[in-house]
């Protein structure tokens, strides 16, 4: 047991806007094949946190080791290039470029780093990571045209398209409707098959249906971590997040 | 349905159209009185320096103001190394490319940590400095007199590239060329990430491009491109100058590429073509001739936002490269 290497681990990472410090001595372990979910009140530094663990910014202090490896000095490129995606919160994709062309990118970039760039293992990538998000018969349309949910959609397609051990979801479903977040549900539960999934969600009966272990953030630190029902129970998170609703018994 | 096909592309209506447009220029060459005839050859080596811009501004998003340096490198290269050293065409040619390649590099490496309205200031200043020190220097330089290159000195093999005729080929020569290279270029994967990087480069990073690297790799192929033409005006036209350094030669590339049509691979020549003859017309009747263009612009502008060509695709040919 004690041999597996954690696929992600942080140690003591920070970060502080100003004074603000968003995300304060962090200590987080993830191990490979988990479905892990990071919940916490608005602003409690979650965003911030994966963002350092991509390495969009810069930490104040701290370490990011993925896969035994300290990458804590490495650009996002090269981060990556190693197998970590990110997904937008605020939806990121090429507005003006074709939904296919959006995920032919991630494609190529997968490709490229495998060696080999041929048309056809592009076309068929990117067909593959279209279809498996519903969007196939959308390829030819502007992806700025899309309806909000297909974008949503479009942005989880090129994390996926781009093969990635570690896949970082920072609230995929926000604005989504109940239909297409079923569809997103089982969609996870594929991408986990062979990926490992690091997911920030405020809706909580989807983190619950879903995550192994769920991670507590609160003002930038680790409230409470536990398997959902652990969660559910525990007074500390009843009192800071899920709130007057749970607290009763 | 059989499956969505690779982007807008067709590959070969585009091909076939560009290869129409050079033959179109071969053969305008035996229509065209000799005035023309002259002013078509110029446009054709500006069309490149267009080109080279679109490239950068075009394709990649990057809004320099300071690609005069480029046509410059290539012009002074060129000509210094033909005039001073005695180099042949050939070598002259390919001096000027590298020292356009070169400057690139290095402006590149500094301006790139800028974006936004920082880069245009900083692109800006450099070609600044460029221009002051083709002043300073002006025992080599000519200083803003310039200077000549010597009808002996331009041929090339068996061609006399002060014939008229021969100049006109040896321009649409390189037209095609910069044509082929901007083709190559954009239609390839790493060209595609260009346009991503314009579009959204924080998400072009997050797929595991190296931003900087494309960014840099666009300069120095964008100032190669420029410095070809520059070095290529020095061959053809005999005439090597400071004006060419100042800053409205870094304006113009702008204006022929918005009015031609940004990241299209023939607005270039378009907008060079239509300015030419805006201002050289306008300039016959009235030495006011600033007004017409700033006319022309504003129309432009009002009826076809993206340029001639860039409406043109929008509109009829999505395929349009
Ligand atoms: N670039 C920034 N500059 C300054 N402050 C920032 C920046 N990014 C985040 N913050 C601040 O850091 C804190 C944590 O923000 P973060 O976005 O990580 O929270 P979050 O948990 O993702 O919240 P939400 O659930 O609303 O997405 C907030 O107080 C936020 O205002
Ligand atoms: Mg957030």
């Amino acid at each position: 047991m004690a041999a597996v290497t954690p696929l992600l681990e942080t140690r003591g990472l920070s970060r502080s806007f100003g004074g603000l410090k968003a995300v304060d001595r962090v200590d987080f372990t993830l191990q490979p094949g988990e479905i892990r979910a990071i919940i916490g009140p608005n602003g409690a530094g979650k965003t911030t946190f994966v963002s350092l663990v991509c390495g969009r910014f810069p930490p104040s202090a701290g370490k990011v080791i993925f896969d035994g490896e300290d990458i804590t000095a490495l650009p996002a490129h090269r981060r990556v290039r190693k197998g970590i995606a990110y997904t937008f919160q605020i939806t990121s994709i090429f507005s003006r470029l074709t939904v296919f062309d959006n995920v032919a990118l991630s494609v190529q970039r997968a490709l490229l780093s495998g060696g080999g760039l041929a048309t056809a293992s592009l076309k068929r990538g990117a067909i593959e990571a279209l279809e498996r998000t519903g969007l196939a018969d959308r390829a030819h349309e502007t992806a700025g045209n899309l309806a909000y949910g297909h974008q949503r959609l479009l942005e989880v397609a090129m994390g996926l398209a781009l093969r990635p051990r570690l896949l970082i979801f920072d609230e995929p479903t926000q604005g989504l409707s109940d239909g297409e977040i079923e569809g997103f549900v089982t969609l996870v539960r594929q991408i986990a098959q062979d990926a490992t999934v690091l997911l920030i969600e405020h809706n909580m009966p989807l983190v619950m249906a879903l995550a192994q272990t769920i991670t507590v953030f609160e003002r930038g630190s680790i409230l409470a971590e536990g398997t959902p029902s652990e969660i559910r129970d525990d007074r500390a998170v009843q009192d800071a997040y899920l709130g007057a609703s749970a607290d009763d018994d | 349905m059989s499956g969505p096909a690779v982007r807008n592309d067709r590959p070969m209506a585009a091909a076939l159209l560009h290869v129409a447009v050079v033959l179109v220029f071969v053969a305008l060459q035996y229509v065209l009185p000799d005035y023309h005839r002259a002013v078509f050859s110029r446009v054709l080596v500006l069309a490149v320096f267009a080109m080279g811009y679109n490239l950068a501004f075009g394709y990649t998003g990057l809004l320099s103001l300071g690609h005069a340096m480029f046509f410059c490198a290539g012009l002074y290269g060129a000509g210094m190394t033909m005039s001073m050293l005695g180099w042949n065409v050939a070598a002259g040619l390919v001096a000027g490319i590298v020292c356009g390649a070169a400057l690139a590099l290095v402006i590149g490496l500094l301006a790139l940590r800028t974006t936004g309205v920082a880069f245009m200031i900083v692109t800006l200043m450099f070609a600044q400095v460029l221009y002051l020190v083709i002043l300073y220097f002006n025992e080599y330089t000519g200083g803003d007199q310039g200077f000549s290159l010597r009808p002996a000195a331009r041929q090339l093999g068996p061609f006399d590239l002060t014939d008229p005729t021969t100049r006109y080929f040896a321009a649409l020569a390189l037209f095609a060329a910069a044509l082929a290279v901007t083709l190559a270029i954009v239609r390839s994967p790493r060209g595609r990430v260009l346009v991503a990087i314009r579009e959204n480069e924080d998400r072009v990073r997050m797929l595991g491009y190296n931003v900087f690297a494309a960014k840099l790799a666009a300069v120095v192929l964008s100032g190669a491109l420029c410095a070809a033409a520059g070095a290529t005006y020095a061959i053809l036209f005999g005439y090597v100058g400071a004006t060419f350094a100042t800053i409205q030669y870094s304006i113009l590339p702008l204006l022929w590429v918005l009015l031609g049509g940004a990241a299209t691979a023939l607005g270039p020549l378009v907008g060079t073509l239509f300015m030419y003859y805006v201002v050289d017309i306008t300039s016959n009747y009235t030495t006011a001739y600033l007004l017409f263009v700033g006319v022309a612009l504003i129309l432009l502008v009002l009826y076809f936002p993206k340029g001639v060509l860039g409406t043109v695709r929008e509109r009829w040919l999505p395929w349009l490269p």
